[in-house]
């Protein structure tokens, strides 16, 4: 058997833009991915590269964040060069729609603490209706406002996903479908991920797992405590272009499609869709652009956000078990260039990138009043 | 005045959910039928409420007994919906059933304590090269035309593929006087040796068996070219169809053809039943997707109940039976009859069911699709024709480590049109079944939810559901 | 270009106007849009949004989605699940439909 440098457990955003990340420091990378029905949050996002709004009560993830936004055309011009995939990245900036008064003054006091929080790097404004109109045609009348950053934007999450499977194996990545991992158990070479029916040694792991990273986690000490939460989005048809920004519940695709979000509901481990959900997301797009009210709705879907208790992303080495890592957030698109171009080579063995210590699983375990999940 | 809450609902009303409602209601219990077209009688016996004398004789003895299922239907008094487009079947509001439909600009529900999803057959789905082109329908859409104002071929129309329905509209075209430049039969010598294994259960549906020989014969005698054991179709043009090619003893064969109409049998349109999660297993005979039913045809969805060829291709008589066992079946599940009855009850449709599916197994083996016409080997054929992906971006994607097809739609989008994987579901099983040298049953299916039909956003938006629900949704926007 | 299709509706049978791309056809009542207009010399009734290629209806049973038509100022309609009416307008669909920011709030 060939030996390799990392396993990585998951396929999806967050341990494809690993392994990705892993190839282009040269290291020999396997990664193991689930089954065709598997729970996939990678299958299930809404595409957004997103800045704005994030990080209230922690501000180090809003920087966190931002890090990954500025790389994003580096990963963007990388895949492209590598694979001939164009994961069709736009940051044009985006808007936060607001419908009261009151919800403005919210959104304003909100993204001007995370102004101060760092230091005014922050770029955002309010706008009036008549200044968004002027930027998005068809906007309704009950949208009074809106809270607009140049940082924001968009991108083909599904074209990303096979991209990053194309890049990294490309550079030599083996990827094996179909796995359900069950132990990490230290092994003379490192460790010895175990599956129903096979076994991966290397001297380093990354549990990248999604919803079953809390099991295989605290097999190496480490909490990561996530749990399902889901959100709905609806597709409508191809329509001609006339979105040229995204907002954070509505934006047209490269395809042309649209697509409305969201909920954020706790259901457990069902990715089913809920009709009074769906209705109430049709009654939001229909209040933004009463346009829409004509499209045609041609498919739903729900998934489950890998959801931490606090929201915000897991990145952690462990002690007891050098070499293993988590990593987990439900911002995988965000986060796709940190995760490829900063996690990645601390992961290989070198530092840890700035900014990463407070996203430590070690912060579950500090008495700590719980923090309130901001997207 | 409408209840609010019906003991039966029935999407569909092709024989099995005409047969259902009326014996349904024969029983009193409340029932409502939903379907999609503007009169009853499903496809199978499509606009039989509408049609002269003349039309009827072309489309033969059989469409004509689908009078008396729609009439007895008609008589029953059970509520019938048509021009109902239903998007969505829900159990949701556990332990009842919601259908959710749209109708001329707004979507409506109706609620059940117990569903039957009467939702019959589709063609199966026949990816050659130019299978795409304008002038390319299938023999079912030739059969649908024949009975909406005795629409026919006005040029020269060529007839490709197998299966029983191919020599039934040829006879029914030759009746209506309407000339068949030529019949392109992929049946082989070889097809017939399987079939003789079966040949014992079809000699128990002797009736079934001659009218198949009577059609065959007629077109025999016809005179048009008859070739038999062609492989490797293909339609040629570019924006339209303009030949089509096959391949007979070796040897590359052209017939110019602006109107071919292909056909290798129907498959169950169960978009319904997989929305519901419903269990399926692979069936080898049939080449399809079939829900896992008990004997009454309910699912292993409590309450939900499947008949006809939605549950596995059997044909109309047998739709028929099944409509009656799962409506049975789904009276004495809500204690409209007690189980003494739905057994007595039950009795002669049993028995007559088992008749008519005699001589399935010899059918499905006769008339089985080549191969190479249900996974192209050539990539550059369109498999996902509402998205336009190949066949061989779909084998791209599998080398990249797509176990199936979820993974391949999310990577190529196939399967994510407005047809939701009806035209090429079946396609990419096999397809990925074949590049990874697994079983279909192992590779499974695309996840199907609703919309089951595309509704306006619009309408959508107006859906009325469960009051609470709905509060609790606005206080979270 | 001659039709793939005609009807045999007797001369008596009730006939209505619909248009299509502009052009007035006389067609028998009660088939549907899709029928109608194969059998009056349509040929291709759209091409496809992703890569324009011409199609025409193809299963007449509301699967396959390839008879999507404009009727009455409203994209995206089945032709085959749709009756014809008298003085329907029926326009081919090419690529992509353009919302109607005119029609604002109309729930159709």
């Amino acid at each position: 058997m060939d030996t390799v440098d990392v396993v990585v457990i998951g396929g999806g955003l967050v341990g494809s833009a690993i392994a990705y990340g892993l190839t282009r420091e040269g290291r020999r990378v396997t990664v193991l991915d689930g089954a065709d029905e598997a729970f996939r949050a990678a299958r299930g996002n809404f595409g957004l590269v997103w800045v704005q709004g994030k990080g209230a009560g922690l501000s180090s993830y809003a920087t966190w964040t931002r890090g990954s936004q500025t790389r994003w055309p580096t990963l963007a011009a990388a895949l492209l060069a590598e694979t001939g995939i164009d994961v069709q990245l736009s940051q044009p900036g985006g808007f936060h729609l607001c419908f009261s008064d009151a919800e403005m003054q919210q959104r304003d006091a909100l993204l001007q603490t995370l102004r101060d929080d760092l230091d005014g790097n922050y770029p955002y404004a309010m706008l009036d209706h008549a200044e968004v109109a002027a930027k998005l045609p068809g906007l309704g009348a009950q949208v009074v406002g809106a809270s607009y950053s140049e940082m924001d934007g968009h991108v083909n999450p599904l074209k990303l996903l096979r991209a990053l499977h194309t890049a990294a194996q490309r550079r030599g990545a083996r990827f094996v479908a179909s796995q359900q991992v069950d132990a990490i158990e230290p092994a003379a070479s490192g460790y010895t991920v175990r599956t129903k029916s096979a076994r991966f040694d290397a001297p380093r792991v990354v549990i990248a797992a999604g919803l079953a990273s809390r099991e295989l986690a605290a097999q190496v000490g480490l909490d990561v405590p996530v749990a399902p939460n889901r959100g709905e989005v609806l597709i409508g048809e191809r329509v001609a272009h006339f979105l040229d920004y995204p907002t954070t519940y509505i934006r047209q695709t490269d395809e042309g499609t649209i697509q409305v979000g969201d909920s954020h509901e706790d259901v457990g481990f069902d990715d089913g869709l809920k009709t009074d959900v769906l209705a109430s997301i049709a009654q939001h797009a229909v209040r933004s652009f009463p346009m829409l009210a004509q499209m045609k709705l041609v498919r739903a879907w729900g998934a489950l956000r890998v959801m931490s208790r606090d929201g915000f992303p897991v990145y952690q080495e462990s002690v007891q078990c050098p070499g293993v890592f988590a990593a987990t957030c439900h911002s995988g698109v965000t986060l796709a260039a940190a995760h490829a171009l900063r996690v990645a080579p601390w992961i290989a063995g070198g530092a840890p990138p700035d900014g990463i210590e407070p996203f430590s699983g070690e912060r579950f375990r500090r008495a700590q009043p719980l923090l309130q999940p901001v997207h | 005045m409408t209840p609010d809450l019906y003991d039966i609902a029935i999407v569909g009303a092709g024989p099995a959910g005409l047969a259902a409602a009326t014996l349904a209601a024969a029983q009193r219990a409340r029932v409502v039928l939903l379907d999609e077209q503007p009169g009853p009688g499903g496809q199978i016996y499509r606009a039989i409420t509408e049609g002269g004398a003349s039309r009827v004789d072309v489309l033969g003895p059989d469409y004509a007994a689908g009078a008396d299922i729609v009439r007895a239907f008609v008589a029953s008094g059970a509520r019938y919906e048509p021009n109902a487009s239903v998007w969505q079947v829900s159990t949701e509001q556990a332990p009842h059933h919601t259908v959710r439909y749209t109708r001329e600009g707004r979507s409506l529900a109706l609620h059940a304590k117990r569903l039957i999803l009467a939702t019959g057959a589709m063609e199966r789905p026949f990816p050659v090269p130019g299978w795409t082109l304008p002038g390319v329908l299938t023999a079912g859409a030739a059969q649908i035309l024949l009975k909406s104002a005795g629409t026919t071929p006005a040029v020269p129309v060529v007839l490709a593929g197998c299966g029983p329905l191919l020599y039934l509209l040829g006879w029914q075209y030759l009746r209506a006087g309407v000339p068949i430049a030529a019949i392109v039969d992929t049946t082989s010598a070889e097809d017939y040796r399987r079939a003789f294994a079966h040949l014992g259960g079809a000699l128990g549906s002797l009736p079934a068996l001659a009218k198949g020989l009577r059609y065959l014969r007629a077109l025999k005698r016809a005179g048009m070219p008859f070739h038999r054991g062609a492989r490797a179709l293909a339609v040629e043009g570019d924006t339209a169809a303009r030949a089509l090619t096959f391949e007979l003893d070796g040897r590359r064969q052209r017939i110019d053809a602006s109107l071919v109409l292909l056909h290798q049998g129907v498959v169950p349109h169960s978009h319904f039943a997989w929305s519901l999660r419903a269990p399926h297993r692979w069936d080898d005979a049939q080449l399809c997707w079939r829900p896992v039913t008990d004997a009454w045809g309910e699912l292993d969805v409590r309450g939900v109940f499947v008949a006809g060829d939605a549950a596995g291709i059997g044909g109309a008589q047998a739709a028929a039976e099944q409509g009656r066992l799962a409506a049975l079946g789904a009276l004495a599940s809500v204690g409209a009859i007690d189980a003494a009855r739905r057994d007595a009850l039950a009795g002669p449709p049993r028995a007559a069911l088992a008749k008519r599916l005699r001589v399935r197994p010899f059918l499905d083996a006769l008339y089985r699709p080549n191969d190479e016409h249900r996974v192209p080997a050539d990539d550059t054929v369109t498999v996902c024709r509402c998205e336009e992906v190949s066949a061989g971006e779909l084998r791209e994607v599998v080398r990249l480590g797509a176990p199936g097809p979820n993974q391949a739609k999310a990577f190529t989008r196939c399967g994510m049109g407005p047809c939701q994987g009806r035209l090429c579901g079946l396609t990419v099983t096999e397809l990925i079944a074949r590049e990874r040298g697994l079983e279909p049953s192992r590779i499974g299916h695309y996840r199907i939810r609703p919309p089951l039909k595309p509704l306006t956003i619009g309408e959508l938006a107006g859906t009325q559901g469960d009051a609470a629900d709905a509060a609790a949704a606005q206080a979270r926007t | 270009m001659e039709s793939l299709f005609r009807t045999d509706a007797a001369a008596a049978a009730p006939r209505v106007t619909i248009h299509f791309d502009g052009a007035p056809l006389s067609v028998p009542a009660g088939l549907t849009v899709a029928a109608a207009l194969l059998a009056s010399g349509a040929r291709a009734t759209r091409t496809t949004p992703v890569g324009a290629a011409p199609r025409a209806p193809y299963c007449m049973m509301g699967v396959c989605f390839e008879c999507l038509v404009e009727i009455d100022g409203v994209a995206s309609q089945q032709g085959c699940l749709t009756r014809v009416r008298d003085g329907m307008q029926v326009c081919s669909q090419h690529g992509v439909r353009t919302l109607d920011a005119a029609a604002q709030g109309l729930a159709r």
